[in-house]
């Protein structure tokens, strides 16, 4: 292949990246955002997504389109009510104070990484797509399901959004995350926003894990590196900006797919890591961002 | 932390050194090289309770500190063949530079971002000892040959391998931390440290540079997890990546955690507390990182100042 449809190859792998980020990304910022937590344990319902939607689709076995459906609706229901529990019996008894709560999502995370391990295996498990068509183009061709992953993902991101800036919820929520103690004064229930913000945020992981799982497989392991890459979209992008978020993790996941067509990918990730904890040492605002009050 | 006399607080220290020593003629081999090894890692976490108890920094990339330790001994005695005392300080040297490095960078951020700034530079740490395969071996990581591991002191020469060498090496290194952490502790510098911790906007105003003296507590802190990670790898013979990675990074913070924050024996009861749970359940149950994971929140919930911060706070207010 030429070094033309070579780009364009590696920068469609990229945006595939970039959808399924975006959407794990802005789970990570929401709750970041709202609540103050760093949730440690975000990458986990991302695997968790991908878990159950092996699990379901494997269960309603007769068709692989309707399997993913159910998985798409269900999955991402069962972890945000998962999360809902976390909240409620951990999170809120700590007052949310943001050391405390990064140590317990520690604690999360092991224990959902463990019992997945327990209870799904060590093996990495394939969950067929919906459906098979592939697009021909002039140079190869390539497969329609990951270029539904990025209409989905859109689609999301465009819906979160309007949520956020056109509805009451999102008012809400927006005036939670501007001052809390004010909000509670005019009656906004902050516990139930918070509770609500960690379930979406976390359902938010696990549609995109379900997205992403017919093209990379589901493994108790695999909630690592996405965790590591939200965490640097969502500083790049600014923490709690949605449209830093969604352009910073266009940049990194397009980044990623080209350097590591043409490069060392552990090169790739050292540069990226390094790159991201500069710019929280020395814009910690994030590059899109507003400076924090 | 109340008035104390000072006879008491080195009369314990010394009991508790003074009975690990004894412990060593009579515990079962099992436990006697298993005691060794909590020594060893009991001084990594007292490093990071340098950090994290005394000036309230809370870092999750301290695995960067204790394998610079490791691989700076280890693989200057694996490649270049130097003896165990200058491989030990070699270690010692590439912790406290990685230290005052990171130190400079990360202190310019504070609370959630001085944590995500070191757990990406931790990050950065281990993906280079992978990237660099050929020198440090990567995930296999390297086995230090048993020929290289002799410490010759004049015409005398110990063998690290030993048993009771490796334990009284441990004891060794641990007594000598311990001691010099309670004097840290003890000092106006170490009361400097408390008083960042409790108000830095107001120690700032007192006229104390606090920039600089974080700066210094980041490189003491580093330097004793190095001198951990340089002991680990010259008594225990092995170099991993694994010992990188952010897991190692968690786990002093859950010992520290479950010992008691800012206290000076916490770290080894926290560490020897959780190997032995660890142990004990492992015997059931291969699902150890469920007891790691529990016991951090039902930490954090309900016994947020630890076993020896509970003591203290009950019945011994003299506790250092």
């Amino acid at each position: 292949m030429h070094f033309g449809p070579h780009l364009l190859l590696a920068a469609l792998e990229g945006l595939v990246t970039s959808a399924v980020l975006a959407l794990t990304a802005l789970g990570l910022s929401l709750v970041f955002g709202v609540m103050r937590v760093v949730n440690v344990a975000h990458g986990e319902f991302f695997m968790l997504g991908a878990v159950l939607a092996w699990a379901i689709s494997t269960a309603i076995s007769d068709h692989p389109a309707l399997g993913f459906l159910a998985a798409l609706v269900l999955a991402p229901l069962i972890v945000g009510l998962i999360a809902l529990v976390a909240e409620r019996l951990v999170l809120r008894r700590l007052n949310y104070n943001p050391e405390a709560t990064i140590v317990a999502t520690i604690g999360m995370l092991y224990i959902i990484q463990q019992l997945a391990l327990t209870f799904y295996g060590p093996e990495a498990r394939p969950v067929e797509a919906p459906f098979s068509y592939r697009i021909l183009l002039p140079w190869f061709g390539y497969s329609g399901y990951k270029l539904s992953i990025i209409a989905a993902s859109a689609f999301l991101l465009i819906a979160t959004w309007l949520v956020l800036t056109r509805t009451k919820i999102g008012l809400v929520m927006r005036a939670t995350q501007y001052d809390r103690e004010t909000a509670q004064a005019f009656g906004i229930p902050v516990e139930r926003v918070y509770a609500g913000v960690f379930a979406f945020g976390a359902m938010l992981a696990a549609v995109a894990a379900v997205l992403i799982v017919p093209i990379s497989q589901a493994h108790y392991l695999m909630g690592q590196d996405p965790l590591l890459l939200s965490f640097i979209v969502v500083i790049i992008g600014g923490l709690g900006s949605l449209r830093g978020t969604v352009v910073a993790a266009v940049l990194i996941g397009l980044s990623d797919g080209i350097i590591s067509v043409f490069f060392s990918p552990t090169l790739a990730k050292i540069i990226a890591t390094l790159l991201v904890a500069m710019v929280l040492v020395f814009r910690p605002q994030g590059l899109f961002g507003t400076s924090s009050r | 932390m109340s008035e104390a006399s000072p006879a008491k607080a080195y009369a314990l220290h010394l009991g508790v050194i003074a009975l690990l020593f004894a412990l060593s003629f009579v515990l079962p081999a099992y436990h006697h090289g298993l005691l060794a090894r909590i020594m060893v890692l009991a001084v990594f976490a007292m490093g990071y309770n340098m950090l994290f108890g005394y000036v309230g920094l809370l870092s999750l990339g301290h695995a960067m500190f204790f394998s610079a330790g490791l691989y700076g001994a280890g693989l200057t005695v694996y490649h270049f063949g130097w003896s165990v005392p200058a491989a030990f300080a070699a270690g010692l040297a590439c912790g406290a530079l990685l230290a005052l490095a990171i130190g400079l960078l990360a202190l310019r951020t504070s609370g959630v971002a001085f944590m995500i700034v070191t757990m990406m530079f931790a990050q950065v740490f281990y993906l280079v000892i992978l990237y660099f395969a050929a020198w440090t071996g990567g995930d296999q990581g390297l086995v230090v040959p048993q020929p290289a591991r002799i410490l010759v002191l004049g015409s005398a020469s110990l063998d690290l391998t030993n048993p009771t060498v490796r334990y009284m090496s441990a004891l060794a290194l641990f007594s000598i931390v311990l001691l010099v952490t309670l004097a840290i502790v003890r000092s106006r510098y170490g009361r400097v440290l408390v008083a960042i911790r409790e108000n830095e906007g107001r120690t700032k105003m007192l006229g104390y540079d606090t920039f600089s003296n974080k700066l210094a507590a980041v490189v003491v802190s580093g330097a004793i997890c190095a001198a951990s990670g340089a002991a680990y790898a010259l008594l225990f013979g092995y170099v991993g990546s694994s010992f990188a990675s952010v897991q190692y990074s968690i786990l002093p913070l859950l010992w520290v955690l479950l010992g008691g924050i800012a206290t000076t024996l916490g770290p080894l009861i926290g560490t020897l507390f959780m190997y032995y749970v660890v142990d004990v359940t492992s015997g059931y149950t291969s699902a150890y990182l469920l007891i790691v994971g529990i016991a951090l929140i039902l930490l954090v919930l309900f016994f947020p100042k630890g076993i020896l911060g509970t003591i203290r706070q009950r019945w011994l207010g003299w506790l250092p």
